[in-house]
């Protein structure tokens, strides 16, 4: 099967984000939209056509889905160590395609009318093209320095997009910050990549995943050195989880993510809920066999340990925040912390490996369901001109459709039977309930509080006290809503997907099935969280208040985000900055400077010193030249007198 | 050929005068006094270009030639320097060598 022309999927929106860029001064807003829609309409034909071609006309070879890569030399560093560009097409790269493609077209359509009237709208859509751009490249990467300039990409159209409206200091500063705590995740990610590289000799996931299904071992050998009682292939491993875990705001790298709600809604649907947040469990999917095979498995730990936590974490902060995208963002955090938590207790072999194809059919579905919660909640914003809960309420009577959807949405993320959520988050479960039950206990009690803080939030929004608007709110455009049905459509029928069948670990695919005592207990913890939800926000009322006033000092924290930013202000404002930036910068001026400042001065003072031997009198000169001149002379003759 | 002067007596006498200017340029603080020397230098070498070329190569007029136009061209140099000096002195009322030194540095 011939994939070359793949490569086009991410090359059109390139193209798209050229032609607007450099022509956004002349092209008018409303063809700049319809072009950034056009080209993404082609980006997902494609993504569609190839995914129908790669699992339905192609199948399955030898009872696996074949990766299928093509690829180019792009940089030759030695026999053994070269750097590759092309694509690979397998299960997870056509899923995150499609996920990719849908929400991003979807995201382009609600834009056209969310940012109706804004200055920057041809920007806009340049940069939300760049994004797109980065994020297929990233999916298609066929090798890690490739999947690294797409990570790089991604993190830097991110930072564009949140610092979109750059005249608003909070928006500036949370575009340095995610870009920052990015990178920092980043670095781990590179030197990951590096000791990855120098020991086992390549960079390309086709050679690093091999598995030899004899010894159920990886097929790839490296040199046995060990740093600190782990093998240097798991430091590896950790670093780049690092990577992963920065991008997809897990704790302690998820301060960005917050913050990041600075952005246009359209974006955080995009980039902060949907695609870019994945990455991380994209890339610890892409290495699956590595983290699963290399030393028992001890980096798959780490990376279900702090999925868990960041899940449970997040969760209960979300709960008490009053910004709606906030709560937002707090949930999609928790709910990659799911993501990271499944592929961490997941198996390799067939049904083993239930974790990891549910990991990705949360990914899937959640890509929805959030994508369409982030774009309901700025349409409600997009009527009430505010984020926060207070100025809303009663708003089911002025926005049906929005209502509708979000509601759907809502329901799905609690688990509610038979919207998309419900499956895929039973199969994570499932997983966790099979390998490690502390971590079952989590996610169940994290399924409880998502059903909560969901429904307080649509409850607040929707229901609740009736606030007196001073313009009557009104139901968004048709270019608004009509996403928001699309992805409530999907949201409903996503669940039926047999996803376990062409997404698993081992790329056999394999029969999953409901397992209806873990189910019963999902989806009565999630109705409890939502019934308590429905007591305490349905109707206005002083329960939750006093709920609040009980917990006290924990409800302070919470509301706080157990000043987690508070901490690494205090370490790099007061640690860092004092103890190590001050001396290097009092060193630099002292002495790096002081060098140089002091060549720079004593050649001043030594040439004013000199310079009175530059009299400007042509006769001094005239006089030392003659004087010259005789003395020459006198030589020259003395030399030939004798 | 002037009759009873060898070229070695013509030349001491340039020498001394081309000297005479040299010093005279050195030592002047009159910017006038120093376009004088210059001519004084000059002078002496139009006239070793006159004497040579009639003691030592008679039959031509290279020497004379030339003579000529470095009197030409002494001409406009002084008019030149003249002009100098004119307008220096226009802006600071001297022509002493030593009140030009503000324009040094």
């Amino acid at each position: 099967m011939d994939v070359t022309y793949t490569i086009l999927i991410p090359l059109i929106p390139l193209a798209v984000f050229l032609l607007l860029g450099i022509f956004s001064q002349k092209i008018k807003p409303a063809v700049s939209g319809i072009i950034g829609v056009a080209g993404l309409s082609t980006s997902a034909i494609l993504s569609f056509y190839t995914a129908y071609q790669y699992f339905f006309v192609h199948g399955k070879v030898d009872g696996v889905y074949q990766a299928i890569v093509q690829k180019t030399t792009w940089m030759n560093f030695s026999d053994t160590l070269k750097i590759d560009m092309g694509v690979l097409i397998d299960p997870i790269s056509i899923m995150m395609l499609i996920v990719v493609s849908i929400v991003s077209l979807m995201v382009h359509i609600y834009s056209i009318g969310y940012m109706k009237g804004d200055d920057g709208f041809t920007r806009f859509f340049s940069y939300l093209s760049l994004f797109s751009f980065s994020m297929f490249g990233l999916v298609l990467a066929t090798n890690l320095f490739q999947i690294y300039i797409f990570w790089e990409l991604v993190g830097v159209s991110s930072f564009l997009l949140i610092g979109y409206y750059y005249t608003k200091p909070s928006a500036v500063s949370a575009a340095k910050k995610a870009f920052i705590v990015t990178r920092f995740a980043d670095l781990g990610f590179l030197i990951g990549i590096l000791i990855m590289g120098y020991y086992t000799g390549t960079f390309d996931f086709e050679t690093l995943n091999t598995v030899n299904h004899e010894t159920g071992e990886l097929a790839l050998n490296w040199a046995s050195n060990s740093f600190m009682g782990l093998s240097v292939i798991t430091w590896a491993l950790i670093l780049m989880f690092m990577g992963g875990a920065g991008k997809s705001a897990m704790f302690p790298l998820h301060i960005w993510l917050p913050d990041a709600m600075e952005g246009p809604t359209p974006v955080s649907a995009l980039i902060h809920a949907a695609t870019m947040v994945v990455a991380g469990v994209y890339l610890v999917a892409r290495l699956f066999p590595m983290f699963y095979f290399v030393e028992g498995g001890f980096a798959l730990n780490i990376v279900a340990y702090v999925g868990g936590f960041s899940s449970l974490f997040a969760a209960i902060i979300a709960i008490t925040q009053t910004d709606i995208k906030r709560v937002l963002a707090f949930s999609t955090m928790s709910q990659i912390g799911y993501m990271m938590m499944s592929l961490g207790v997941s198996g390799y072999d067939g049904h083993e490996g239930v974790g990891y194809m549910a990991s990705m059919f949360h990914l899937f579905t959640h890509a929805m369901f959030k994508a369409l919660l982030f774009l309901a909640a700025g349409s409600v914003i997009h009527a009430v001109h505010s984020n926060y809960l207070k100025d809303m309420g009663g708003l089911r009577k002025y926005m049906p459709i929005t209502n509708i959807t979000f509601l759907i949405a809502a329901l799905a993320i609690a688990g509610v039977f038979p919207l998309s959520g419900f499956w895929s988050k039973d199969e994570i479960l499932v997983a966790a309930f099979e390998h490690n039950m502390l971590l079952y206990i989590v996610g169940v009690f994290v399924a409880g509080l998502t059903a909560f803080y969901m429904f307080r939030l649509y409850f607040g929004i929707f229901w609740g006290k009736e606030t007196k608007y001073e313009h009557a709110p009104h139901e968004s455009p048709i270019s608004m809503t009509f996403p928001l049905m699309v992805l409530a459509l999907i949201t409903v029928v996503g669940g039926l997907i047999h996803f376990s069948e062409y997404v698993s670990a081992d790329k056999a695919g394999f029969e999953a099935h409901l397992n209806i005592p873990l189910a019963l207990v999902a989806t009565a913890v999630g109705l409890t969280g939502i019934i308590l939800a429905f007591v305490f926000y349905k109707k206005e009322n002083n329960l939750a208040d006093k709920f609040s006033n009980a917990f006290g000092v924990f409800y302070k924290w919470t509301y706080d985000k157990f000043y987690i930013d508070e901490i690494y202000l205090f370490v790099t404002k007061k640690i860092i900055f004092n103890l190590i930036a001050a001396p290097i910068a009092w060193f630099d001026k002292k002495y790096v400077d002081g060098t140089m400042e002091g060549i720079g001065n004593k050649t001043v003072v030594i040439s004013d010193k000199i310079k009175g031997m530059q009299s400007g009198k042509v006769q001094d000169y005239a006089f030392s030249f003659i004087a010259g001149v005789v003395v020459l002379a006198m030589v020259f003759i003395y030399l030939w007198t004798n | 050929m002037i009759a009873g002067i060898s070229i070695y007596e013509v030349l001491t006498v340039t020498s001394i005068l081309f000297f005479i200017g040299v010093y005279g340029f050195i030592t002047r603080k009159n910017l006038i006094s120093i376009l004088m020397s210059i001519e004084l230098i000059l002078n002496a070498s139009v006239i070793n270009f006159v004497i040579i070329n009639k003691y030592l190569y008679p039959d031509v007029l290279q020497g004379v030639f030339f003579s000529i136009f470095i009197i030409a061209v002494a001409a406009a140099e002084t008019a030149l320097a003249i002009a100098i000096i004119i307008n220096l002195y226009r802006q600071i009322a001297s022509v002493e060598v030593k009140d030009t030194e503000i324009m040094k540095y």
